[in-house]
């Protein structure tokens, strides 16, 4: 398929609070994972890619009243989408502009703020609809005052590429003209402390595809891309195609990947032939890699079974990061779409020794090169894998 | 453009299905309603049911249940709108790290907090690899994923997919609901739900689970036409809303046999429903359903189970009419549903 | 049959909500995972749960688990061996 255009981005996330350092972070090596600071936790000592900004530091920047009822996911994804706005030629979105976000906690952050206090404290009771993450984008949307479309997609850490892949099918189908489409997810308490009690946190930077991995480290991030249907692009600038994609589910088990790969194997495959590739027409794979155990070796066996001998470049972008769960796949589309206008491929971060298992090493340094195609995999829990396939507009 | 018929379905709520029949409701004097229990173990194998919250185990006998009367084994994708998601154990994780104060966690818990545990756990039930999508976006969740559905059969070239709509109530969590002012604060008696004149609702827990095929079955019920969805809508706009949705489907007002209406009692926004209850709709057969199944974010797949079932049936009980228009031949149904002013889905259907 | 045997049957049965289960219907030699009781990888760190909780007893690699948790037996035995509490 020639694919869905993409016209803006938005970003912000521990490496970066616009496109441009962003940009500079991956160029540069500098990682965005440090000790907790924002959020208040007894796992003080255990590394985070969190962006140092306070929920009131955020609402000041957007001009939002002392008293808004934002969720830190929805304040994250309002600055993002502010980006993406400024960089338009639209002052405001047009009415039609449809919203798809994908979230995997929503507003748990006010949840897990307040839960005692929702009872005797008649002013925190504004949070009380947060548990629900549709909350969280009604918000963004009125923000924006976006009153048609509106959705959010819930699947966990491939929450946001599920989010595109829809936008995508939408504007592919004519049902909509434009779409934002993206993912935002914060810091909580309860994923720090849940990820704690699955014993896959790593205590130090994480180290995806290495053979010595430990762990993940959690991030907060928003990441927002603008689709527009061919017809109403009027010479705008494009910045890459959205050229194929695919969502399988591994049906293995609730948290772990399958040895084998399956679902990862099923939804590159997919992707591919929606876009009418083959694996050698593939420049770089931006991969899952949050550096578990299970995750990288399932994928690395994935990898191997597509690509055989011949897996092309690829990297985890996780080191920089850290695992932003909802809203990895969105900052990811952006680092595909960053990595094809540039022509160059970002490092994983961490790595020293190749697994035993597949031998697979991924890009350590920035590489340049021409890249035409980037695949970018986004797995979770639930056994959901997406993966989504970027070219050049050219 | 693909067709979706309506293969097999299967609901769960405080009524129990065979209310269409009998007309005979449950009745309830509490504001949060539970579902009424079901024989779980029949289809569900215990040691998968052991870990189950109540939602899980709803949609996966729905599934199950749906999957069966299609006569299909498995569908080539699992589509599930649920708004709250799982708030049982979200609560339960919730208040043990709160309580420890982030101490030691069982981690079983945690695992079932995300929302997509529902759609992941049919898939891994039913060995199903295909695409899995959770929607959770309030009062037009399941709508989201019939819009999904929509758009995957004609892009996937799918045969059938199965779509639901669940949402379990908590402790808790359904409790902050009521000082939010989403729950009434008297007791009511359920039936009398839409004589009330105060704010808030009666919540409630369902599920409602469809197998939707691109062909005609014999045991077909309906076919589904057009789903959207609108986040805001200025009650002046509402009419216009609903004019150019029927119109893109080539009907007028006149044309719809009958309306669904997902009134709730709630003084503040029942508005919007009155509007058009004498407004546009005032000369058809209006029917209502949240005074016997109570209100959730995903209950407006309760509203297409019963469209599904009058469509095919040709009959519209008693029990759930607003209205003393007659509708002697339904033939399109249009469902009309908001929660607090907010996120609007309109759905059609027709008989086939 | 031990108390500590007994009382590891009764905290298994509670806390992998194995609702329909009686403390005798598990033997002290029987698999716990696998062919034999059932259990599966999220039981696995439910268990590891249990250790630290009841008996003060941390297992830092995961895969110690496997041998540890084989049957009521070796999970009585590794208990009294390193238990702190």
């Amino acid at each position: 398929m020639k694919g869905v255009a993409v016209t803006g981005m938005g970003i912000i996330s521990s490496i970066g609070r616009n496109l441009d350092d962003t940009l500079f972070s991956l160029q540069n090596a500098k990682d965005g994972i440090s000790k907790p600071e924002i959020l208040i936790t007894r796992h003080k000592n255990t590394p985070v890619g969190e962006i140092k900004m306070t929920n009131s530091d955020l609402s000041e920047i957007l001009n939002l009243p002392p008293d808004n009822n934002y969720t830190r996911a929805a304040l994250l994804a309002v600055f993002a989408i502010n980006e993406l706005l400024r960089k338009s030629n639209f002052i405001h979105f047009p009415e039609d502009t449809a919203l798809i976000s994908g979230t995997s906690i929503g507003g748990m952050d006010k949840t897990e703020e307040h839960y005692f206090d929702f009872q005797e404290k008649k002013e925190v009771r504004k949070y009380i609809q947060a548990q629900h993450p549709g909350f969280t984008t009604e918000n963004v949307a009125a923000y924006f005052g976006l009153g048609g479309k509106v959705t959010t997609l819930s699947t966990a850490c491939s929450s946001s590429a599920n989010a595109i892949m829809m936008g995508a099918r939408l504007i592919a189908s004519g049902k909509l003209k434009r779409v934002i489409v993206g993912g935002s997810d914060c810091l909580t308490r309860f994923t720090l402390n849940g990820f704690h009690s699955l014993k896959i946190l790593s205590q130090t930077k994480n180290r995806p595809f290495d053979d010595d991995r430990d762990g993940l480290n959690l991030g907060e991030a928003a990441g927002y891309l603008l689709l527009e249907a061919d017809d109403c692009l009027n010479g705008k600038k494009i910045m890459g195609r959205i050229c194929g994609y695919g969502n399988a589910n591994d049906a293995y088990h609730q948290t772990a990947s399958s040895e084998n790969g399956e679902g990862a194997y099923r939804v590159i495959m997919a992707a591919l032939k929606k876009a009418d590739l083959s694996p050698s027409d593939i420049s770089y794979v931006n991969a899952h890699g949050t550096g578990t155990n299970n995750n990288d070796l399932s994928e690395s066996v994935a990898l191997t079974r597509i690509f055989g001998d011949n897996v092309p470049p690829f990297s985890s972008t996780k080191g920089f990061t850290g695992h932003t769960l909802g809203a990895a796949g969105a900052i990811e589309a952006i680092f595909s779409l960053l990595s094809l206008q540039n022509d160059e491929i970002y490092p994983n971060l961490n790595f020293q020794n190749h697994m035993l298992e597949t031998g697979l090493k991924p890009v350590q340094v920035l590489r340049k090169q021409k890249v035409d195609t980037v695949l970018s995999n986004s797995f979770g829990f639930g056994g959901n894998c997406t993966s989504l396939i970027f070219r050049k507009n050219d | 453009m693909t067709r979706l018929f309506v293969n097999g379905m299967a609901s769960i709520s405080p009524q129990p299905e065979n209310i269409f029949n009998t007309g005979l409701p449950e009745t309830f004097n509490e504001n949060i309603l539970p579902a009424l229990d079901q024989d779980y173990k029949s289809i569900i194998k215990p040691m998968t049911l052991r870990r189950m919250s109540q939602g899980v185990k709803m949609a996966l006998f729905c599934s199950k249940r749906a999957l069966l009367e299609a006569e299909s084994d498995k569908p080539d994708a699992i589509l599930v709108g649920t708004g709250q998601g799982c708030m049982q154990d979200t609560e339960k994780f919730m208040e043990n790290m709160l309580v420890s104060e982030e101490g030691l966690l069982s981690p079983t818990s945690f695992i079932q907090s995300t929302h997509n545990t529902v759609a992941g756990q049919i898939a891994l039930d039913l060995n199903c690899n295909g695409p899995n999508m959770t929607f959770t976006q309030n009062s037009v969740s399941f709508e989201s994923a019939l819009l999904d559905a929509m758009l995957q059969i004609t892009d996937e070239d799918f045969n059938n997919i199965l779509v639901g709509g669940v949402d379990e109530t908590s402790k808790e969590i359904t409790g902050f609901q009521k000082l939010d002012g989403q729950i009434k604060e008297e007791k009511i008696n359920n039936l009398h739900l839409f004589r009330s004149k105060t704010t808030g609702t009666i919540i409630s827990e369902a599920a409602a689970f469809f197998i939707l095929g691109k062909h005609k079955t014999p045991k077909s019920y309906a076919e589904m036409l057009d789903v959207e969805i609108f986040n805001a809508i200025d009650i002046s706009d509402l009419n216009s809303s609903v004019l150019s949705f029927l119109n893109r489907n080539g009907l007028t007002v006149s044309e719809i046999d009958a309306v669904i209406l997902g009134k709730n009692g709630d003084l503040r926004f029942d508005l919007y429903y009155d509007k058009i209850q004498k407004g546009l709709f005032s000369d058809i057969c209006q029917i209502g359903f949240k005074h016997l199944v109570g209100e959730n974010n995903a209950v407006s797949s309760y509203a297409f189970w019963l469209a599904s079932k009058i469509l095919k049936e040709q009959t519209v009980p008693e029990i759930f009419k607003l209205n003393t228009i007659n509708c002697t031949k339904p033939g399109f149904i249009l469902i009309y549903n908001q929660y607090l002013g907010r996120n609007h889905g309109l759905t059609l259907l027709r008989s086939i | 049959m031990s108390d500590l045997h007994t009382e590891l049957k009764r905290s298994i049965i509670e806390q992998l909500n194995l609702e329909d289960m009686e403390v005798n219907e598990i033997e002290n030699d029987e698999q716990l995972f696998g062919d034999g009781l059932g259990l599966d990888s999220i039981d696995a760190l439910e268990l590891i749960v249990l250790l630290e909780k009841d008996y003060g007893i941390k297992l830092t690699d995961p895969n110690q688990g496997k041998q540890i948790f084989n049957s009521i037996n070796t999970m009585a035995d590794y208990i009294e061996k390193n238990r702190t509490r």
